[in-house]
């Protein structure tokens, strides 16, 4: 299998031959923000269109049809509107928390981001406790959530960002219980180890009904995580206007939009790397021509396949279901989703010493 | 006591009893008020106060009380009263009887300037506090320099301070209370507001997430309507009772052509007859359909909206064939219809009977099976059978509560009589009975258009009617069941081509009564769940 190794090794090679190691270095870096960036900005796009196309075929409508060929300029066109619309000042709110808040939310998504192995070989952070990195740094976002809805002034802001830190901050231990249920299986918290032990068969199969329980509870802890349908009560637009962005206007506003959708993003591509193998193929123990084949699809339609898969999850549920109540949402949490994740803890433990 | 000709309700002996228009009409003086209200609605079992009628005799100014009570429904009592005073008129107020007659009484204020002592909310109802005078008196001064056109809003803290009125030693006394406490926590929700169906204002008094109190703020799109009705020609009213409900406006429009054919002593031919009735069984399932989508979206569910709005549009296609007007048909006319039907108007609406009950299944399958939309829905918003009644909220969000106030059942119009239907009615009272009621509603709207659409008589499809239509002197009232409720119509002729008085009673305006009565305690997510149960439109309960 074709490894991305080979292409940043050169890059590497070639920086090093023309200047010393600090600035080779320091070039490298800048390359990789660069690339990181330039990735979280398409995948938005990419994301906001698949959304809007997937919603329109849920609810019997076309979609955007306008911008290119089936639309599929649409959220550039949107981007570019968004980037030259106005920053509304708000008075009395507090100037310098209220622009910070955006960028909290969005520095934590990229953060995040940023240590997702995409495919073979192409994988930017990868510490020995990437788990614990992973969980730590996306919840960055509750900061900046909570910042956004002190700072607006406004009370719906208030409600929504009062909402939003105590769905955060419950949901984020079912959502990293889950994670350590994996990391028991495969007893190292490094991501590209977590994905190469996932060669010969993915963590869902191979962790038996442990992994599935831990599968099913991370998606949904991670999806109430990304603040979307039923979860989306910091925002309930049909109560709270907007929730705690709702003082938000231009590119500070398209600063939440984007985080909405690229963490909807991550929390797939957290279930993809944890459960589903990460960019590994899908292998069957004993069938070689089999595996075999499935080894000339490039590793990164893997990774996207099955991180599209997940997301797609995601959107039939958020179009399918109505919103709960924010008791009901706290309640679930705490007296059903977190009692199983913790019974699935030792469940896992017991099913890894036999 | 002295016997009436109602054998059923005797009159107490301060009263001067008539029969009007199929009413029995109680007169009674300004200072017995009280006592004969008291006397109707606990001896005499007459809990429905229908509606308070504001009216200005010109040497005296006073009030109809419309009433009716519930275990004979087609039955309605009529209280008159008139005060001479103009200066500080006076009433006292019965919302001690009947909870909803609280609002009533502020419209009456509001209109007439009448002050009804013990109403705890004697704030004006549609206009601002600085209003000058009182729209519907016939002295009212509709100089624009006395109410110029204000460019800045007002301040929201006038509405704090709520005056109410006791009466001492015969004297009027005015006192003022604030609405709330200092450090309350109050939150506006509208009247610029994604959940609020239009331009309603609550002020919601909150505790965290729990509600303490909801004041509901209306007249945001208040337009005057009976004020204008009073110089509109009848055909032209015709035009503005659409504007009231507008997603009812066949059945407003059908109430108001009943009304005055009543009063002329004529009636449609049957063809006009069955039409009028397939149209307002339509228009009652577009609205459905609606109320069902905005209310799922409201908790959340857009994907539902959607499917609402795209079986309504076929009910919309309907109409335009027929019409031409999608939303506001303009179709009906007194003594008929304005036009015939389309040739293909039998052939699109057997067509849909079928379409609309497949659908109908994929909604239950969609939401009202769903564990988090029932799990939302049952058991919250309760609202009692007691505190209906009293409360007035007819329609659908009173059979939910066990209340049996259909008027087609209970006092047949048009061909009702002729088709074979069930009221659909269930007793818990609850958001869920409420959604439920609807949706079983557009099922028995499907039944009843069946039956109607192959018999649809030949013939005229209207009376020829002089141009200029003048009603008999007298006093008509009307009552229809339009998409929310019993939507009434009170007009007070004097012989003219324009009326002296005409009052729309709003199925709406109870409503919001009514969520404000219900909602204190439950969370803010549940009050915009049960608004949209209660399915009110704005420039109903507005006029």
């Amino acid at each position: 299998m074709w490894s991305f190794s080979q292409l940043t090794d050169w890059i590497d090679r070639s920086l090093h031959s023309v200047m010393g190691d600090g600035w080779a270095l320091t070039v490298e870096f800048i390359l990789i923000g660069v690339a990181i960036l330039v990735a979280y900005a398409v995948l938005a796009l990419f994301l906001i269109y698949a959304e809007r196309k997937i919603c329109a075929f849920f609810q019997c409508r076309i979609g955007p049809n306008r911008v290119g060929k089936w639309g599929i300029f649409q959220s550039v066109a949107d981007m570019i509107k968004i980037l030259l619309k106005e920053l509304i000042r708000i008075d009395n709110s507090d100037k310098f928390l209220f622009r910070a808040a955006a960028f909290f939310v969005i520095i934590g998504s990229i953060c995040t981001f940023g240590a997702i192995p995409f495919a073979k070989g192409l994988h930017a952070i990868d510490f020995n406790v990437g788990v614990f990195y992973l969980t730590a740094v996306s919840s960055l976002g509750v900061v900046g959530i909570l910042l956004a809805g002190w700072s607006s002034n406004s009370k719906y802001t208030m409600i929504g960002a009062m909402r939003s830190g105590a769905q955060l901050i419950s949901y984020e231990i079912s959502a990293g219980l889950s994670l350590m249920t994996i990391v028991i299986l495969s007893g190292t918290m490094q991501l590209s180890e977590i994905v190469e032990q996932q060669g010969q068969a993915w963590f869902i199969f191979k962790g038996g009904l442990p992994a599935v329980i831990a599968f099913i509870t991370y998606l949904i802890a991670g999806h109430a995580e990304t603040n979307r349908g039923p979860f989306d009560q910091p925002e309930a637009e049909s109560e709270l206007t907007a929730g705690y962005h709702t003082e938000y206007s231009g590119i500070q506003f398209g600063f939440f939009y984007l985080a909405e959708y690229l963490n909807a993003f991550i929390i797939a591509a957290i279930a993809t790397t944890m459960f589903l193998g990460g960019w590994q193929p899908l292998h069957i123990p004993g069938w070689e021509g089999f595996n075999r084949i499935m080894d000339y699809i490039p590793s990164v339609i893997w990774f996207f396949g099955k991180t599209c898969f997940c997301i797609f999850l995601a959107f039939w549920v958020r179009w399918s279901f109505p919103r709960l109540r924010i008791d009901q949402l706290l309640s679930f949490e705490w007296k059903i989703l977190m009692p199983i994740c913790l019974i699935n803890l030792i469940l896992m433990s017991v099913y890894v010493i036999l | 006591m002295t016997e009436t000709t109602d054998k059923t309700i005797q009159a107490p002996e301060y009263a001067e009893t008539e029969r009007v228009d199929g009413r029995t009409v109680f007169t009674v003086p300004a200072e017995r008020l009280h006592d004969a209200a008291r006397y109707l609605r606990d001896v005499a079992g007459c809990d429905f106060l229908i509606d308070i009628v504001g009216m200005d005799w010109g040497d005296s100014l006073g009030a109809f009380y419309h009433m009716s009570p519930t275990d004979r429904p087609a039955e309605v009592i009529t209280l008159k009263t008139a005060t001479t005073d103009r200066e500080t008129p006076h009433l006292e107020s019965v919302c001690d009887v009947w909870e909803v007659a609280q609002t009533y009484e502020r419209e009456v204020h509001d209109f007439f300037g009448i002050v009804f002592t013990g109403n705890p909310d004697m704030r004006r109802l549609f206009l601002r506090e600085s209003w000058q005078g009182y729209p519907l008196r016939k002295d009212y001064d509709a100089d624009p320099a006395l109410n110029p056109l204000h460019k800045e809003s007002e301040p929201l803290s006038d509405m704090d301070v709520v005056p109410y009125f006791t009466l001492e030693d015969g004297r009027l006394v005015g006192h003022m209370r604030q609405m709330y406490e200092e450090d309350e926590y109050i939150v506006n929700f509208g009247p610029q507001h994604p959940a609020m169906h239009g331009v309603l204002h609550l002020r919601v008094s909150l505790d965290g997430e729990v509600i303490r109190s909801v004041d509901p703020n209306l007249g945001y799109i208040h337009r005057g309507i009976e004020k204008m009705c009073e110089s509109y020609a009848y055909p032209q009213i015709l035009h503005l009772t659409e504007r009231l409900d507008y997603l009812s406006g066949n059945i407003n429009r059908h109430a108001f052509c009943l009304c005055c054919e009543k009063a002329l002593q004529i009636e449609a031919p049957q063809r006009a007859v069955y039409v009028r009735t397939i149209m307002d069984e339509l228009t009652r399932i577009a609205s459905h359909l609606l109320g069902w989508g905005s209310m799922c979206m409201d908790m959340g569910s857009i994907t539902a909206f959607v499917y609402g709005m795209r079986d309504r549009e076929k009910v919309m296609d309907i109409f335009e064939d027929t019409a031409g007007g999608r939303l506001m048909t303009s179709y009906y006319t007194i003594g008929g219809l304005a036009s015939d039907i389309h040739p293909d108007f039998c052939r699109k609406v057997k067509e849909f009977i079928p379409y609309m009950r497949k659908m109908l299944r994929e909604h239950h399958m969609l939401f009202t099976g769903n564990p988090i939309a029932a799990g939302r829905m049952k058991k919250t918003g309760r609202l009692t059978l007691d505190d209906a009644i009293s409360l007035g909220a007819t329609g659908p969000s009173g059979r939910a509560s066990g209340w049996s106030n259909d008027i087609r059942k209970i006092a047949p119009y048009a061909a009702y009589d002729k088709v074979d239907f069930e009221v659909p009615m269930r007793t818990g009272g609850d958001t869920f009975d409420r959604y439920m009621v609807r949706l079983d509603e557009i099922e028995q709207s499907l039944r009843i258009i069946e039956q109607l659409i192959d018999n649809i008589p030949e013939g005229p499809y209207a009376e020829k009617m002089r141009p200029i239509i003048k009603l008999p002197e007298g006093e008509y009232f009307q009552r229809v069941e339009n998409a929310r409720g019993q939507f009434g119509v009170h007009i007070s002729s004097r012989g003219d081509k324009t009326p002296y008085r005409v009052k729309f009673r709003s199925p709406c305006l109870p409503l919001v009564g009514a969520l404000k009565h219900i909602t204190p305690g439950s969370k803010v997510a549940d009050l915009i769940m049960i608004g949209g149960s209660l399915d009110y439109v704005i420039p109903c309960m507005d006029r």
